[in-house]
């Protein structure tokens, strides 16, 4: 039952890793779930992830809203608002 | 149609070329509209000496398979090339490059305009400039936000 975890750009330097491998935990069934899920491990995450911060996500790729939901096998993403182009 | 994520350059005269030429578009474009980003050496007040552009392997080709598709739906697209680069860019550098061939100018200045926009706010890639004052991510503009609003 884990979910792959993937951070990118400024979140990736905060939290200091660009990918984790997590038991998806009891009672996480979105993003934002997980989301504060990560943040109560403190530090860094707490940081990273911060409540209202701005931040955009992603399930398997595809961009979506934090109420979306997560499975096992899943991989989430949290980055800042994209700046290419 | 391409797309290609990939840190080497590009060009342009070979890109037009690739799709005017090909044997499988016959004659049917009637017009050709292109658009390339390039590093500047200026942003929000600082000189930047050098860019470090971040992307999602894998997100990258799909978010931008979906703006294409989304382009599509709405103007005659009959070829089209996206290229965006990764990695360490300097100032004139090129970034981007999107070439749209319709049969009319209209189809393929509008359709080049939206995939840039769409690109913009859609697609997951990240800049990190170096300045004097040390290096820096680039924050996302609520115009390019307004920009890619209008096409809704």
């Amino acid at each position: 039952m884990k979910i792959k975890v993937l951070y990118f750009a400024s979140i990736r330097e905060k939290v200091g890793t660009g990918a984790e491998e997590i038991e998806l935990p009891v009672g996480v069934a979105t993003v934002d779930d997980l989301r504060q899920h990560l943040r109560v491990l403190g530090g860094a995450w707490a940081e990273a992830l911060a409540e209202g911060k701005l931040l955009r996500t992603a399930v398997n790729q595809d961009m979506v809203p934090g109420a979306t939901a997560i499975q096992p096998g899943d991989e989430v993403a949290f980055f800042p608002p994209v700046t290419g182009g | 149609m391409r797309i290609s994520v990939q840190r080497e350059d590009f060009d342009l005269g070979a890109e037009v070329k690739a799709i005017t030429r090909n044997p499988g578009n016959g004659a049917k474009i009637g017009a050709v509209a292109s658009f390339i980003g390039l590093v500047r050496d200026t942003n929000d007040g600082a000189s930047v000496g050098a860019m470090t552009l971040e992307h999602y392997p894998g997100m990258t080709e799909k978010a931008l398979e979906k703006i294409l598709t989304e382009a599509r739906s709405r103007w005659e697209v009959l070829d089209c090339t996206i290229i965006h680069r990764f990695g360490e860019l300097k100032p004139t550098d090129q970034i981007v490059l999107v070439v749209v061939a319709s049969g009319h100018r209209g189809d393929a200045f509008a359709a080049c305009e939206f995939l840039m926009d769409y690109l913009k706010t859609r697609a997951p890639f990240w800049k990190k400039e170096q300045t004097p004052e040390g290096a820096r991510w680039v924050e996302s503009r609520a115009s390019d936000d307004q920009a890619a609003e209008r096409w809704k």
